[in-house]
């Protein structure tokens, strides 16, 4: 049977880098991988959490300051609390708003797409940005038709070792 | 991050992230320990301004919206109604000005309805003085959990109007120079007049429940962060409330009229920025009355106190409920914003209601052109107050010149009193206590400051207090996190 996949890609296409996420959700998209949907936005927001509790399994992919390269992908727990004054809501606060709110088993994994160029503004991605997102967009297409999440998450996927993606801090 | 003068002692609440415009606190103490000066920094990212140099005009309502991720509507309508002026189309049709109005409408109700549920009311329900790990979201949700459900509901009700109106999420581009790109579609509107009666219910609580906590916590929230201002915001040129459009009303604190009516094509004559030295945000102020007490508050509360009236019914019966306990006169109280957002949370779903019934939204006449200018001014009453978009553009239709006052940089002042105001009177010794913290972000929230315009990665660093002494040791050391 195939799972209902939600991806959520978001950040700012108009900050570099940071438009990684966006960028991974237009490629899944043009993909047409069946049972997958894709959502873009600037950022997560507590409405995601509505979305997702009709899914199987949520992707979260933004782009990462220093975590391993190419990508990392991580099991999110629901957990997190909400930060000081921003708006911007964390993957676990989605998941927990997932399982609390709307009772669902939605499962949740972070997709990290390593970036290196953010501080400028500017409607392009760095030429090694790319390929991390493209090796990512590989990668998840083999996932969700191999329905491997679980076995695959956790584990480092290009140069680095997993304890660096664990300093991100991404997980619960 | 942390420095000292000769004869003062610093400590500094700094919620540090990457690259994301941030904001920290400095509280400044003389040699006594007492309070003198509290400063809130928030780095603006100024350089947006040069990055649209060059670029031409007609780019400009879909680039904007890469300022901000929280609020992108209003950046890509306030630059649609400059671009109106480029090209002489400020006269839209009444399909391309019902259909902005209803896509700014979804945004000041999902706003709102997500400043209110998600950051306010854990404050309002647990106490300021509650463990931070329950005043949250998360505590919401679990303890109140079908209030929680609403704020999301009515959050993605606001983002899905937009969604239908600006044409998408991200890099919306229903708003072009001169009009819109597309009507609202009956199939569309079915969708949105299914949920509007639950909207407007919820709604209702919402303003229930802000106006009930307000008038009975009144002893301890009359002067929490509080002090006198001027207040400013467009109104209609019959003095009501107008979000998306109107002429410039600035008033002083008991209420008299400093302008009105002013045409915000002529905002530069009379407001001004001024630049210190400790931030990098400029204070704006009203220049016939100078720098030292021309500075203004804007948003809910300046634009519930500038109003007349409100037009639709039940937000009006509201608003009057609301002078009432000031007899009439401006209310000052920093924690009154909350009473006055939920008042516009009403008024923009009866607004989207009205709208909604209104065929002017399946018409097809959708753009109007002009005389050609080279200057254009737009500005909107964004979810967090007035939003000014400036711009000069050339024969060859690229931009020479661009000024933005974003309403967190017009509300810069205020917010520095009110965390000034909170700590002369939490602070004690020289501990930064979890009330204080508290109390400081409650009163920074009241302002709802848009802290968010740029990026947001992962490797997000979480909230950084550090108390120094005068010596320049720290003596005091706390950390809230973002993640649980």
């Amino acid at each position: 049977m195939i799972r209902k996949v939600l991806v959520i890609g978001y950040g700012n296409p108009g900050r570099l880098d940071d438009g990684l996420g966006p960028a991974l959700a237009e490629a899944i998209q043009r993909r047409g991988i069946p049972g997958v949907t894709v959502d873009s936005d600037y950022q997560l927001t507590v409405e995601d959490a509505a979305v997702a509790a009709g899914h199987d399994v949520v992707v979260f992919a933004d782009a990462s300051v220093s975590g391993i390269e190419p990508f990392s992908f991580e099991r999110v727990l629901p957990g997190a609390e909400m930060s000081f004054s921003t708006h911007h809501v964390e993957p676990q606060a989605v998941m927990t708003m997932v399982r609390e709110l709307f009772h669902a088993a939605t499962r949740g994994f972070a997709l990290g797409i390593r970036g290196y160029e953010f501080n400028e503004f500017g409607e392009r991605l760095s030429g090694s940005a790319r390929r991390n997102m493209e090796a990512a967009a590989v990668f998840l297409e083999k996932i969700v038709v191999s329905d491997s999440f679980d076995a695959v998450a956790g584990r480092a996927h290009g140069r680095s070792g997993p304890e660096e993606a664990n300093r991100e801090g991404k997980s619960s | 991050m942390v420095s000292r003068s000769a004869n003062s002692q610093r400590i500094v609440i700094e919620p540090v992230t990457r690259v994301e415009g941030h904001g920290k606190v400095t509280i400044l103490l003389d040699e006594m320990k007492k309070v003198t000066q509290a400063r809130l920094h928030i780095v603006e990212f100024r350089g947006f301004e040069r990055f649209v140099l060059g670029r031409p005009y007609w780019e400009l309502p879909v680039l904007v919206q890469r300022l901000c991720g929280i609020c992108p509507v209003s950046h890509h309508l306030a630059a649609a109604k400059a671009m109106d002026r480029i090209v002489g189309g400020e006269n839209l049709t009444p399909t391309a000005e019902k259909v902005r109005r209803l896509m700014h409408c979804g945004q000041i109700f999902q706003s709102h309805a997500l400043h209110f549920f998600h950051l306010v009311s854990p404050d309002l329900l647990f106490g300021f003085d509650a463990d931070p790990a329950i005043r949250s979201v998360i505590g919401v949700a679990r303890k109140f959990p079908e209030l929680a459900v609403q704020g999301v509901m009515m959050r993605k009700y606001g983002q899905e109007i937009i969604k239908a109106t600006a044409g998408k999420k991200i890099h919306g581009t229903g708003a072009i120079p001169g009009g819109v790109n597309k009507n609202l579609s009956i199939a569309e509107r079915d969708v949105f007049l299914k949920d509007i009666d639950k909207m407007m219910e919820w709604s209702r609580s919402a303003l229930k429940l802000a106006k009930d906590y307000t008038t009975e916590h009144m002893d301890s929230l009359a002067g929490f962060g509080t002090f006198d201002s001027n207040h400013l915001s467009l109104v209609r040129a019959d003095g009501a409330m107008d979000l998306y459009h109107g002429s410039l009303r600035a008033i002083t604190a008991d209420g008299k009229k400093i302008f009105d009516q002013v045409d915000y094509q002529s905002y530069a004559d009379h407001i001004a920025e001024e630049v210190k030295s400790w931030s990098y945000m400029k204070f704006p102020f009203i220049k016939s009355l100078g720098p030292e007490k021309g500075w203004y508050r804007v948003g809910p509360l300046a634009r519930l106190n500038t109003a007349d009236f409100i037009s639709t019914p039940e937000a009006e019966a509201g608003r009057k409920e609301f002078k009432a306990v000031t007899g009439g006169a401006p209310n000052n109280m920093t924690m009154a914003y909350h009473w006055a957002r939920m008042i516009e949370l009403l008024h923009s779903c009866e607004m989207i209601r009205d709208l909604l019934a209104d065929k002017d939204l399946q018409g097809t006449d959708l753009l109007v052109k002009g005389t050609r200018r080279l200057e254009g001014v737009g500005l909107i009453e964004a979810p967090r107050g007035t939003l000014f978009h400036h711009y000069k553009v050339d024969e060859n239709d690229l931009v020479t010149m661009c000024n933005l006052i974003v309403s967190t940089t017009s509300n810069n002042m205020p917010m520095n009193l009110a965390v000034e105001s909170v700590a002369k009177d939490h602070l004690s010794g020289v501990e930064i206590t979890e009330g204080l913290l508290n109390r400081v972000e409650v009163a920074i929230r009241a302002y709802d400051p848009c802290l968010s315009c740029a990026t947001h990665a992962m490797g997000k660093m979480p909230l950084l207090i550090e108390l120094v002494d005068a010596s320049g040791q720290v003596v005091d050391r706390k950390v809230r996190g973002v993640a649980g």
